[in-house]
């Protein structure tokens, strides 16, 4: 079965061929799936499996250990909240409050509490689609996510790779 | 004990300067530090054509063994004894990077990888001909988008210009490097971890043995090392070990980049000369407490560190890794020292590291995976008014099964990984310097809702 299309396929035997062993590839094409869709679906991993010379069983037993795999479609921004201690003290609660409520209704925005970004010098701190904005309050970060919305801001894909 | 000298200027902060050593370029050329050009015209590559041209293996591995250069993420591991450790006829053989920083209020990492990746290309680079291996993989935090992007085209145009690949600078050495991106998990910060995700696995630690050195990736032998510990070796080769060792203070030398976050006036990363107090990071650099308030407690060196008083004498203690660990039984970790005025109670923040901690416990060792959930639930209870006054002791009793010595330090560590300890230290931290406080408050509480 063939999930990737043409571009990504010949993308995916690049990283392929940078291991040893092709297992090493799972994350990198997992990241290369959600570029494609905005998500990494039963397809996609039946899919790496395959290039991967593994099971289906394999790549979701990898896959849902990691956070930034959506194993459910999501958002096509994906805004990622900080409120571990240092923005814990600084005001992150407040901006996840807000945008979680701002956005409830709206399916194309996926606000995520996260763990710390490392941008601690810049708190309270956000991601969306991993880009990183610093010293935001809950108007300036609803601001960033609408400016992403206009496309005022270029946002990366879901995995955070950039868009030609 | 550890001989100590006065830092020059204690009690006056206003003349107190960084050091900057890993961080020059990238503070001197704010514009195109990351670029190829930039690193050049900076003074980059220049220790590696000077190795290449002059030095062997040997001879780097004895610079770095004399600038006593120890691990910058955490451990602080002397770098070239965990070279040597490597069996001398066993190939192939890997270098791996830790660039997943992840360690709560950890900001360093992430800088060099945006403004500075060719110093690390270059410290790659360097460490791999010292170890002789050919191939280096950077496993990089899945959440860097930007510094992936920078690193990627570091090694572009490094390989373009003749610094990796193929008979690097005519030398007869090769070299590439693999970055690989992770995807959202703290543990595998913890180097065995790393490596089983870096094979396609979950990121759960290995037991030990066999250490990495003689089974690691690919149960190949393989050295891992931090973004901030390879990116001073270019700098180490250019002064010379026994310069290097110049700075800093005991077996702590040279310099490391401190994360300063919190309530400090101006948070952000510092690279100072070890020895350097608390005092001086703080209010020297970091520009004192915002509305010049107090300190009511810091946390040293990352979220798995115990916690320090904003007392004199702590704020005046050095900057030196063995020091603080002999004399506290705190760590200066991965750098990151995050500040808490008195405004904050020190139950929420315990709370809040205590659900990172459970968020990010992979699942592996029990003691770990059942008990960071507990340890939140009850610090959830106690930081938001429904605390009982058997809970601190309550939390004693839980912390003590994944680390036996909570209130006794040293711990004692059940778990495969150092992330149960890690866990907690906040504990040990709470009932250390806040018992009283918080005993009295959870009996007034207790009171209310009697």
């Amino acid at each position: 079965m063939s999930f990737f299309d043409e571009t990504n396929l010949a993308k995916a035997k690049d990283i392929l061929a940078r291991y040893p062993r092709p297992k090493s590839a799972i994350l990198p094409l997992a990241h290369l799936a959600q570029d494609q869709i905005g998500w990494l679906s039963p397809e996609a991993m039946e899919h790496i499996a395959e290039l991967t010379e593994t099971t289906p069983a394999d790549v979701l037993g990898t896959c849902s250990f990691y956070t930034m795999l959506k194993r459910r479609p999501c958002g096509k921004l994906v805004v990622s909240v900080c409120t571990n201690v240092t923005c814990l003290v600084t005001g992150g609660p407040e901006v996840l409050d807000h945008l979680e409520a701002r956005y409830a209704s709206e399916a194309d925005v996926t606000v995520e509490e996260v763990e710390c970004l490392a941008a601690c010098g810049g708190a309270p701190a956000l991601q969306v689609n991993y880009e990183f904005h610093e010293h935001v309050s809950p108007s300036s970060a609803e601001a960033i996510v609408e400016s992403y919305k206009s496309g005022a801001l270029r946002a990366r894909t879901v995995s955070g790779a950039p868009v030609a | 004990m550890p001989d100590v000298p006065s830092a020059p200027g204690a009690g006056d902060v206003s003349a107190v300067e960084e050091t900057r050593i890993v961080t020059k370029r990238l503070r001197d050329r704010p514009d195109d530090s990351w670029t190829i050009d930039g690193a050049i015209a900076g003074g980059g590559y220049e220790s590696l054509r000077a190795v290449l041209t002059k030095a062997d293996a040997a001879d780097v591995q004895e610079q770095v063994k004399l600038s006593g250069l120890r691990g910058r993420g955490g451990a602080g591991f002397p770098t070239a004894q965990k070279w040597s450790f490597l069996p001398p006829d066993s190939f192939p053989r890997y270098l791996v990077v830790n660039a997943d920083e992840g360690e709560p209020s950890t900001f360093k990492d992430r800088m060099l990888l945006e403004h500075d990746p060719h110093q690390l290309v270059e410290g790659i680079t360097i460490a791999s001909y010292a170890v002789q291996c050919n191939t280096a993989y950077v496993y990089i935090r899945g959440e860097f988008a930007l510094g992936y992007e920078r690193l990627s085209h570091a090694i572009d145009d490094a390989r373009a210009k003749g610094f990796l690949g193929k008979n690097i600078l005519g030398s007869g050495f090769d070299c590439e490097i693999v970055v690989h991106r992770g995807a959202g998990a703290y543990i595998c910060g913890e180097e065995t971890a790393l490596l089983e995700s870096l094979e396609g696995e979950r990121g759960m630690p290995r037991i030990r043995p066999p250490f990495p050195a003689i089974a690691g990736l690919y149960a190949k032998p393989t050295v891992v090392n931090n973004v901030e510990t390879l990116s001073t070796v270019p700098h180490i080769m250019r002064m010379g070990g026994e310069e290097y060792a110049k700075l800093g203070v005991n077996r702590s030398t040279g310099t490391r980049i401190f994360s300063v976050s919190g309530h400090v006036n101006k948070p952000g990363n510092y690279e100072v000369e070890l020895g350097m107090t608390f005092r001086d990071l703080l209010y020297g650099l970091a520009g004192g407490v915002r509305e010049d308030r107090k300190i009511k407690f810091f946390i040293p060196g990352g979220a798995s560190s115990q916690w320090l008083t904003g007392g004199d004498e702590h704020l005046d203690a050095p900057l030196d890794m063995d020091f603080v660990q002999q004399t506290y039984g705190v760590m200066l970790g991965s750098g990151a020292v995050m500040v808490f005025d008195e405004t904050v109670d020190p139950v929420l923040v315990a709370w809040r590291l205590a659900k990172f901690f459970a968020h990010e416990s992979c699942g592996k060792c029990t003691p770990c995976r059942e008990g960071t959930g507990w340890i939140e639930k009850v610090l959830y209870r106690m930081s938001h008014g429904l605390g009982r006054p058997e809970d601190l002791d309550l939390l004693i009793s839980v912390g003590g099964n994944i680390s036996p010595g909570v209130a006794n330090a040293p711990f004692v560590q059940t778990t495969i990984c150092p992330l149960g300890p890690s866990a907690v230290s906040c504990i040990a931290s709470l009932n250390k310097f806040f018992r009283d406080e918080i005993l009295d408050r959870l009996r007034n509480e207790a009171g209310v809702h009697a």
